[in-house]
């Protein structure tokens, strides 16, 4: 570990706190709706589709307009996938994309995931990549958004019982919020050498006189919301480590800031819609310790290395000529420390695009990103995802130690009773659920073990950390396992579907639940929401909860494979 | 009822609670505690295996013994505690059958009731009280045993309510009015009382309470099922956790035997809680009847516990029920001794504390001997005052609620004493002025939370205003604390009064309660409790009268007094033996000390699975993956011990806390954050620690008496 890279994470931190209030201040305002600088293209939209923006709807009726919406987008770009050879600007004349991956493509950009079972360059026509990948890059992130309004709604309102209006919040989250700031974000982009084209690609000869094709496209205005919605599907296979999507380490600095940007912004929105922003802050310190955690780990272990290179009489040490640590897999651009620092932000927020190879980690660097995934992405999050997800991980927080204080559980007011209960849990039982039983089933069945590249427990961290990555809609790849079979495709868009919706619906009950209460007022005998012993039970709960789900598999996992590399063994 | 104050584990509930801890083994009864339910299906499942490795002849068959003996431990174990829990309602119910004797009735025809007084004029017939229906009335003479519960509807008498209240004075009953309910079991001591029945057989007092202390009626409140379902949820967790372990393993190449997965997972779901939650549930009502408050139903103990404003009527309960004077303010011109003579002679005939209170202060102060009646009518020498050497033909002029005043005519000599306004009417009646002093120390004796006297004296065709009286409201020792610890855990205190705000500000001001409501009537309480409800508090109150009934049904708890009337008793969903208002207080805590109990259990429960897992993971995966041996931080002997001891550290750890379930963890008023973190460090990184110490023990245990390898 150098200062140098301690710096580089200091000041990220710094940047992702100082963004927080300003953002969390105009999000508030455009949710609701004082944000007016587009309104005649708002109530054009509108009136296109029919909505009355105006409607108040209940929680099953916000849930059921956004499922509806989620899977006409989703069939859409199924069809498109399956058609964009007969389409227009498909310049390579690549060929229709397999119903299979068609529909995990689909169900995955839809969901905010962007798993990618494919490379980008040689599957997808420019038409598929701006028409339909990413707009749901958009579209799944303002999505998310405004189903995390509806529930900070459902918590600020009293007596109501109605979480606003699904049409409104897409099309505000949209317009206001992620189209303004991925235009400027990809003009910082081009400006750093980010391609922007739609050229045909380019065969060019190289210095040793062997021919390479470069593949070209429209890639910084699909980078910048690729970041801002924490999507993550690259535009290529490399992802952020192609030199074409992050050129130089200003990129590099600015597309982590951005993946955070709006999760940050969007805690602050909360605390100030509940009026209490000192619970805002209270739950940005407890993402706040997490994702340290997680970037400390994550660093240490990575410029630490492989204590077998070293005794093999690899310089591991950190010089003025020598980065040191473990860099397979990493950029030399970006170095060890922006490397760690990605992978934690990445991870933590359900982005999953990548500038380096997390497969070639080392162990413990390997296990962050799987834990950050596997905590339910909660550290900041996916844009809206994040956030619903810590609010409900709160509920459960507040239920367990809350009635350590005598009292019926009560968050911001409202008391927390069984049907509450019933939904957070439900909430936080199919992450797991769906996980476990997907990665149970594929090291067991024939074709599930066909994808595997290597064996022991590094295959069965692979195949964990790809239905962990799909559950969580972080879309982030492990590497190492063949994920483009019938069977991963399949298995791997359903999870994706689950993890993304059948944890969305009862979050929204719990929304509509919470909405219906009548809010008491604090006094001493509260359950106190704010404040240092707060956040530290929240984050224990956060670890506790997963860790208690996910130890067993991940002991023969990851754990393992770190135990026997410190013993001289490697899988 | 007497409430026996019973040791925790007295020995013939313990006996009846071990045998029932097996008879509880049914399913039927095992399946609303989902928790436990998967451990007695977990407990068959190993025990089937455990049938087939015997039967297939297999060796080493020691270990499998042992982990299925101990998981039928840990469903027995639970169920004990629930058993013990129920044993000590039951023990009560049953001592509560026992004193209930089968009584006779006679038995009155209801178109009778004509020839008031003469009861020996009314026909009869003698029933069986079991017999006696609502509407039947009866008559009671000395001697006899109320039948049922019911109405005075005629006559006074004198109760011995002892059955029900363990209080050994009797009390009168009388028709009409707040003291017409009567209770079956209780004994008529003087008089006669007929009495209209109110309850059906099986519906009584008596009959109600048997059924609650023994439980029978028992359903799960509110938070239970919320946590019920928290716990379910974590249960399926793990049941995921654990299933999907095996094939993670199989791939692994280190297959686990079944009783070894059923282990993980016993010792993984929340056994802690889950055995003990039930029991948590019913301690909570039982710790009540050890405070002489019967709770209609759990929910009400659990809403205490939520309570966010406290109403509380100030005679009684914040105040001594009686005022006494405690000073004499002359008007201007008028001799101090003087008018502490005439207002001494004024309150002879008042027999309220109150004018007690005056005779004594004036003979505190001045040495005025008490009189007594009888001795203002013979010749009287005052220590001071001109008044000694007339005849005396003392004549007494009593209350009444047209003149709003009492006193005496004395020879000509007219004293009065009452309320400002009605002694200025009658002074200017009488052709005397007002002075200005007067209305000034009234509003003093107001505004300092004292009740004003006024005392006037008339004389031939004269009249003038002597003084005025200051009666204090004593509040009663140790309020002021108790509103500060009620006020420490975040509720609020209202004082009810009907004196005028003035005075109702003071002596909230000196009881320390939080709020207050003056001039209230009935219906000022009802909106009180609608308003604070509507705002999402959790109202408590106490009350006894009928017209106090719909504020009691209205509040989300409300504690009626025994001594109360029967509408009042049933709108309330307490009932306090000892009709002590001030039991409240405690209601509060016990209600408070239920929900601290389940959630801290519940705390450290989860806590406990840290060190679980660091023992079975490595036992179980050491083989194939030595490297794991470094998770072994216990460094527990083999991965059978290890096994072994972490199960049966999960299996007395249920035997362990059943004291403190049956108890309740202390509390202590204090803000929610200072339970809080003295709680989760207590039981959650309590939780944490003690089961690293406690498997390793016995783990150590196991190997030195070679129950393991």
């Amino acid at each position: 570990m150098t200062v140098n890279g301690w710096l580089q994470i200091a000041f990220f931190a710094v940047a992702i706190l100082l963004v927080a209030k300003p953002l969390g201040v105009y999000l508030a305002r455009v949710y609701d709706g004082s944000v007016r600088w587009l309104a005649p293209v708002e109530r054009i939209l509108y009136r296109l589709c029919g909505v009355d923006p105006e409607e108040d709807q209940h929680w099953t009726r916000y849930a059921s307009a956004m499922l509806i919406f989620s899977l006409i987008t989703m069939l859409l770009t199924y069809v498109v996938l399956r058609l964009q050879a007969v389409l227009p600007l498909n310049p390579q004349h690549l060929a229709a994309v397999p119903d299979r991956q068609s529909f995990e493509t689909s169900a995955s950009f839809t969901a905010n995931t962007n798993w990618q079972s494919y490379s980008g360059e040689s599957t997808m026509s420019y038409l598929s990549q701006m028409t339909q990948l990413a707009y749901h890059n958009f579209i799944s992130a303002a999505v998310g958004m405004a189903v995390a309004v509806a529930l900070v709604r459902g918590l600020a309102r009293r007596s109501a019982g109605k979480l606003g209006n699904f049409y409104a919040d897409l099309t505000r989250g949209t317009l206001y919020v992620l189209l303004p700031l991925s235009f400027v974000a990809a003009l910082v982009f081009i400006q750093q050498g980010t391609i922007q084209n739609f050229k045909p690609y380019l065969t060019v000869t190289t210095l040793e006189g062997a021919k390479q094709t470069l593949a070209m496209g429209p890639v910084a205005s699909q980078e910048s919301i690729k970041q801002l919605g924490t999507n993550g599907g690259g535009f290529f296979n490399a992802n952020s480590a192609h030199p074409f999507e992050s050129p130089t380490p200003w990129t590099n600095f600015w597309s982590v800031f951005m993946i955070f940007m709006i999760p940050s912004g969007l805690v602050y929105m909360f605390g100030r819609m509940v009026k209490n922003t000192r619970h805002g802050w209270a739950v940005w310190a407890a993402m706040f310790l997490l994702f340290f955690a997680g970037v400390t780990t994550a660093y240490w272990s990575e410029a630490r290395g492989n204590p077998i290179h070293g005794a093999r009489g690899l310089d591991l040490v950190a010089s003025e000529t020598n980065p040191g640590g473990n860099m397979e897999g990493k950029e030399v651009r970006f170095g060890i420390a922006n490397s760690a620092l990605f992978a934690t932000v990445t991870t933590d927020a359900s982005c999953g695009c990548v500038n380096a190879m997390h497969d070639s980690f080392t162990p413990l660097g390997g296990l962050v990103p799987l834990i950050n995934m596997q905590l339910g992405e909660v550290v900041y999050g996916g844009v809206g995802a994040g956030l619903y997800g810590i609010i409900v991980m709160i509920v459960l927080t507040v239920f367990i130690a809350g009635l350590m204080v005598g009292r019926t559980p009560e968050y911001l007011g409202k008391k927390i009773q069984a049907r509450e209960v019933q939904m957070a849990m439900l909430y936080a039982l199919v992450f797991p659920a769906v996980i476990l039983t997907l990665t149970g089933l594929s090291v067991l069945l024939e074709p599930g073990r066909a994808g595997l590249n290597n064996s022991g427990p590094h295959g069965l961290s692979e195949i964990l950390y790809a239905f962990t990555s799909t559950a969580a809609n972080n879309g982030s790849a492990f590497g190492g396992l063949t994920g483009s079979t019938y069977y991963y495709n399949t298995t791997l868009g359903l999870n994706t579907l689950i993890g993304r919706f059948g944890m969305m619906v009862p979050m929204l009950a719990l929304a509509g639940f919470m909405a219906e209460k009548k809010v008491a007022p604090e006094s001493a005998g509260t359950f106190p929401v704010t404040g240092g012993l707060f956040v530290g039970l929240l984050v224990s709960v956060v670890l506790i909860l997963s860790a208690l789900t996910f130890f067993p598999a991940l002991a023969l996992g990851p754990i393992v494979e770190h135990l026997s590399m410190t013993a001289g063994k490697v899988f | 009822m007497t409430i026996q104050k019973r040791p925790l584990f007295d020995p013939p509930i313990v006996r009846r609670a071990i045998g029932e801890a097996f008879v509880k083994l049914d399913p039927r009864h095992m399946l609303p505690n989902p928790v436990m339910f998967v451990v007695l299906v977990g407990s068959v499942l190993s025990t089937l295996v455990l049938v087939r490795d015997v039967a297939s002849g297999r060796a080493a068959i020691g270990f499998t013994i042992q982990i299925v003996l101990w998981l039928w431990f840990t469903v027995v174990f639970a169920n004990f505690a629930e058993a013990m829990a129920e044993g000590r309602g039951k023990a009560q119910a049953d001592t509560l059958r026992a004193s209930r004797t089968q009584t006779h009735a006679r038995r009155l025809d209801a178109s009778d009731l004509g020839h008031a007084g003469e009861i020996d004029k009314l026909a009869f017939e003698m029933v069986i009280a079991s017999s006696l229906r609502k509407g039947d009335l009866v008559l009671c003479t000395p001697g006899d045993v109320i039948p049922s519960d019911g109405e005075v509807a005629q006559g006074v008498a004198s109760v011995d309510e002892s059955a029900i209240t363990g209080e050994s004075a009797p009390v009168i009953r009388e028709s009409g009015g707040d003291r017409s309910a009567v209770t079956g079991g209780t004994k008529v001591l003087s008089d006669y009382l007929i009495i209209r029945i109110t309850a059906n057989p099986g519906e009584t007092f008596i009959d109600r309470m048997i059924a609650l202390v023994e439980g029978a009626t028992r359903q799960k409140t509110p938070n239970e099922i919320a946590l019920t379902i928290l716990l379910s949820g974590l249960t399926i967790i793990f049941l995921f956790a654990v299933v999907t372990l095996q094939p993670f393993a199989t791939y692994s190449g280190a297959p686990a035997s079944i009783p070894v997965l059923i282990a993980l997972l016993v010792c993984l779901i929340p056994t802690t809680i889950g055995g003990l939650l039930s029991a948590i549930g019913i301690a909570g009502m039982d710790r009540m009847i050890q405070q002489n408050v019967i709770s209609m139903s759990g929910r009400a103990v659990e809403a205490a516990g939520d309570v966010n404003t406290l109403l509380l009527d100030k005679t009684g309960t914040i105040t001594l029920g009686n005022r006494q004077a405690v000073e004499f303010l002359p008007m201007p011109g008028v001799d101090l001794a003087h008018f502490a003579d005439r207002a001494q002679l004024a309150s002879l005939p008042d027999e309220t504390p109150e004018g007690r209170s005056i005779v004594v202060l004036a003979k505190e102060r001045f040495g005025l001997r008490g009189r007594t009646l009888a001795e203002g009518n013979r010749v009287v020498s005052v220590g001071v005052g001109d008044l000694a050497e007339r005849p005396t033909n003392m004549e007494f002029v009593p209350f009444s609620a047209t003149t709003r005043m009492s006193g005496v005519n004395w020879s000509g000599v007219e004293l009065r004493k009452g309320a400002g306004d009605s002694i200025a009417r009658w002074v200017r009646e009488h052709g005397g002025e007002i002075p200005s002093a007067m209305t000034e120390a009234v509003e003093r004796v107001s505004r300092a939370g004292g009740t004003p006297l006024v005392v006037a004296e008339a004389e031939g065709h004269t009249a003038r205003i002597l003084g005025v009286i200051y009666l204090k409201d004593v509040v009663k020792g140790g309020m002021k604390e108790r509103f500060d610890r009620l006020r420490a855990m975040g509720i609020r205190t209202v004082m009810i009064t009907g004196d005028n705000p003035l005075t109702a500000a003071a002596i909230a001001n000196e009881a320390g309660v939080d709020d207050f409501l003056a001039e209230a009537r009935p219906e000022d309480k009802m909106a009180l409790i609608k308003r604070e409800q509507a705002g999402g508090k959790l109202v408590a109150m106490t009350g006894d009268g009928t017209n106090d009934a719909p504020a009691l049904a209205q509040a989300d708890v409300g504690v009626a007094m025994n001594s109360g009337t029967q509408a009042a008793k049933e709108a309330g969903n307490m009932i306090d033996l000892d009709s002590n208002p001030t039991k409240l207080i405690e209601v509060v805590e016990i209600g408070k000390q239920l929900l601290m109990t389940r959630g801290s259990l519940t705390t450290f429960s989860i806590a406990n699975d840290v060190a679980k897992y660091f023992a079975i993971i490595p036992a179980m995966f050491m083989v194939t993956y030595p490297a794991l041996n470094a998770l072994n931080v216990m460094r527990l002997h083999s991965p059978q011990s290890a096994i072994l001891a972490s199960v049966i550290f999960n299996a007395l750890i249920i035997i362990a806390l059943i004291p403190l379930a049956l108890r309740g963890v202390r509390y202590r008023p204090a803000p929610a954050a200072v339970i809080l973190r003295r709680n989760l460090f207590v039981y959650g990184f309590g939780g944490l620690v003690v089961p690293f110490i406690g498997i390793k023990i016995i783990d150590v245990l196991l190997v030195f008496t070679h129950l393991s390898s």
